[in-house]
């Protein structure tokens, strides 16, 4: 009973007071990507739904995958998905308790940033 | 105050019921994705925009279609599970149930058009 404590608790980051870092704002965006990925997601099961049905159906859903609306859409994608998945590895190597200091989780929010871009050149470099 | 414990106290409030399997079930898929992310990729990526019998016969040999296959089942599953902590977080009441219901059966269903997708391709 001594240790209750009501009063003196730190509080959540309310976003209206919280100066945006570059830990917090790499984190937002490892949830707006994963999220965003829906559509990829929808665009490619699309695709192959419309391989399964022949090749008429195929023709025009690949040229719209293929198009220049297409073509930004799965790129965007493909960034999504690399900046999601290095996002993903920061949170294994934070879970076993590791690199949870300031300086290294700035090291590894730039390694993701730079990391994405340079997964995402090489992709669509090698495709 | 009442003359309770700090255990007695927290019992059975928040809401640390599932989290914990929720958490271990990311990150396992979180790995697997990990693996199948280079080689799904590779496939899909070289794909696109090729000509219709090119995408079939190249979806119908088994190593492609179980890439393929085991990205988006493992990959929707783990979306699923991102998109309820998602809402979870930002909604309440019956828009955070309508929501739930909505992202789970989208995710469920592109995953089983997925898979059924590959296997009439295949067939």
């Amino acid at each position: 009973m001594a240790d209750v404590n009501r009063g003196n608790r730190p509080l959540s980051p309310h976003l209206t007071i919280y100066r945006p870092q570059l830990n917090s704002i790499t984190s937002i965006f490892v949830r707006i990507t994963g999220n965003g990925l829906i559509v990829g997601a929808i665009a490619v099961v699309w695709w192959l739904m419309a391989a399964a049905s022949g090749a008429a159906y195929f023709d025009m859903i690949d040229g719209l995958v293929t198009s220049v609306l297409g073509d930004i859409v799965m790129a965007l994608s493909v960034l999504a998905l690399w900046y999601h998945a290095l996002g993903g590895v920061r949170h294994l190597i934070w879970d076993t308790g590791r690199a949870l200091d300031v300086e290294t989780s700035d090291k590894l929010g730039w390694g993701m940033i730079i990391g994405s871009v340079v997964l995402t050149a090489l992709t669509l470099i090698a495709i | 105050m009442a003359y309770v414990t700090d255990r007695k106290r927290v019992e059975g409030l928040g809401s640390a019921k599932t989290g914990t399997e929720q958490h271990w079930t990311m990150t396992v898929t979180s790995v697997a994705l990990l693996i199948l992310t280079p080689f799904f990729l590779w496939i899909i990526g070289g794909l696109l925009g090729q000509p219709h019998e090119a995408v079939v016969a190249s979806l119908s040999r088994p190593v492609p279609a179980l890439i393929v296959g085991a990205f988006l089942v493992v990959g929707l599953h783990h979306m699923r599970l991102g998109m309820q902590v998602l809402i979870e977080d930002y909604t309440r009441g019956l828009s955070r149930k309508i929501g739930l219901i909505a992202t789970t059966i989208l995710c469920y269903a592109l995953a089983a058009g997925g898979v059924v997708a590959l296997a009439q391709i295949a067939l």
